[in-house]
């Protein structure tokens, strides 16, 4: 690991400030994903500003009737909120299904959104990976690419975003709130936050450099039944291979996002037009301009099973 | 001083040094000494208690809770097994939560309590699980037990206070203290001896049920 200097923010403003003051800050608060990268050194901060002093971590209604979740409340406290458990069950679903309980205890709202892909070339530092070092190439779309994107992807880079609470904040249309260093706070809807690759893979969010995520709202509730499939390799402690986050009404319609096959949470709007006739018409518009490689081409039919899947257990 | 910082920098230190003085060329040798301090070590203070001891300690800042555990509070009871976060055997309860102590950095834990498998229970007075463990022959070759001790003791205090999990059937009522929630709650901990059934019956125990 590189040496980095460190202090302790006492406000979010502050904490902005001072990592746009130092060339090569960074925030940490759970750490569960910057420190093995550090150890890896493929995040190598100057100067880490710790974030975790702040008061955060509180899960507040909004006047709108919707929850206001602090950047630091810990994943497994979001996860048992009886709010969340009874209002936005896909929530809670998708953060239970996401890593251990020792990293739900560690790891934050605003961290989990952060989080970077797993792809096994951007953690081996001996390939060229356009993510780690911009303008190397990408090593996954000759190589291994079974867990890979298939959707939004560029000639530069086949990622796929890990979180499998962002999917479900997608679906349930989030807002995620920031304060920059001048103090300036601003809203982002969750479907703008994450980018896709394009030909700059390495910059993952349209956060700007020292910006701190203070919260994120999820509006009103919509109903409904709330399920989170995830697929994956073995019963816990796993990425997605394809996951999908699914609110459902009696009437048929409803929404759904995508884990698994993307650099972000995936969705289509005009997709969900077509729930009412069922999953292989919602696959095709989620898909539409798929470009799998032989390797991950599987996720095409998984998507349609899973939600086929999905469907017939909200119908039940 | 500049002198002494220069003689303990490492041969690592030295090649970037010695990088960045191509690329400054006819900057004064001062110049260069700085370049090089900047990647230099800092240290940070820290002050915890740690199985209900007050301890302070001027760290690296790099020290990950881990490392201090183990290298300066010569408490060896937490392993350093892939020290990723992959294999659980790290596991300590921080405040009452279970968390993979190589995954947070020492200077994190300022004012936070801290117990390792050596606060949960010794030999002649063991906690109840660690008894458990041994009755039901809960490992094989040791590496990931204080880990798994520490993670199912504060596992069962989770489903107590009404955490739910993947494995949990309905959100809305109380998590049961079942074996198939004790499997899913445990998959952050590894054991490559695969003592798995084992663990389940002596954390069955412990939390009550016949096995």
């Amino acid at each position: 690991m590189k040496p980095f200097t460190y202090e302790r923010a006492r406000s979010p403003a502050e904490a902005a400030a001072a990592a746009s003051r130092t060339q090569g800050a960074k925030f940490i608060a759970g750490g569960t994903n910057l420190l093995d990268l550090m150890k890896l050194e493929i995040e190598q901060p100057t100067h880490l500003v710790d974030v975790n002093g702040l008061a955060l971590d509180k899960i507040e209604p909004t006047p709108e009737g919707g929850l206001r979740v602090g950047a630091l409340v810990r994943n497994t406290d979001l996860a048992s909120d009886m709010r969340v458990r009874r209002d936005y069950g896909v929530l809670s679903r998708a953060l239970l299904a996401g890593a251990s309980g020792q990293l739900r205890n560690a790891a934050t709202t605003a961290g989990n959104l952060l989080q970077r892909t797993r792809c096994p070339y951007f953690y081996d530092t001996n390939q060229p990976c356009n993510k780690r070092q911009p303008g190397s190439g990408c090593s996954a779309m000759a190589g291994f690419s079974r867990q890979h994107a298939v959707v939004g992807t560029s000639d530069a880079c086949i990622a796929t975003h890990p979180s499998d609470m962002a999917v479900a904040m997608r679906a349930l249309d989030a807002t995620v709130e920031t304060v920059a260093p001048s103090g300036t706070a601003r809203r982002i809807p969750i479907a703008d936050f994450h980018r896709l690759p394009g030909n700059t893979p390495h910059i993952e969010t349209t956060l700007q450099p020292g910006e701190l995520i203070t919260a994120v709202t999820l509006p009103r509730p919509v109903g409904g039944t709330h399920i989170y499939h995830k697929v994956r390799d073995r019963a816990s402690y796993a990425f997605a291979l394809v996951s999908v986050a699914a609110i459902v009404q009696r009437d048929g319609s409803g929404r759904v996002a995508l884990g698994g096959v993307a650099h972000k949470p995936w969705r289509v709007e005009a997709a969900e037009a077509q729930l009412r006739r069922g999953a292989p018409a919602v696959a095709a518009q989620l898909l539409d301009g798929a470009k799998p490689t032989p390797q991950n081409e599987f996720k095409l039919p998984l998507v349609e099973r899973t939600l086929g899947a999905v469907l017939t257990q909200a119908k039940a | 001083m500049e002198a002494d910082s220069n003689l303990q920098l490492s041969r690592r230190e030295l090649l970037l040094g010695g990088a960045a003085s191509v690329a400054a060329t006819g900057l004064p040798t001062g110049a260069h000494a700085q370049a090089a301090a900047s990647a230099a070590p800092s240290t940070a203070k820290v002050s915890f208690r740690v199985n209900g001891e007050d301890r302070s300690l001027a760290l690296d800042t790099r020290t990950t809770l881990l490392d201090a555990l183990r290298e300066h509070l010569h408490l060896t009871g937490p392993k350093k097994g892939c020290d990723h976060g992959q294999c659980g055997a790290c596991t300590v309860i921080v405040d009452g939560r279970r968390i993979n102590s190589c995954l947070s950095l020492a200077v994190m834990n300022e004012g936070r309590s801290v117990t390792t498998i050596e606060g949960l229970g010794k030999p002649g007075a063991l906690h109840p699980m660690q008894a458990a463990f041994v009755k039901h022959d809960g490992y094989q070759c040791g590496y990931c037990t204080p880990g798994q001790i520490c993670s199912a003791v504060a596992m069962l205090g989770e489903i107590q206070a009404g955490i739910p999990s993947h494995a949990s059937g309905d959100l809305t009522v109380a998590p049961q203290a079942t074996v198939v929630e004790f499997r899913e709650r445990m998959s952050g901990n590894i054991c490559r001896c695969g003592a798995y059934s084992n663990i389940v019956d002596a954390v069955s125990e412990v939390a009550g049920r016949k096995a």
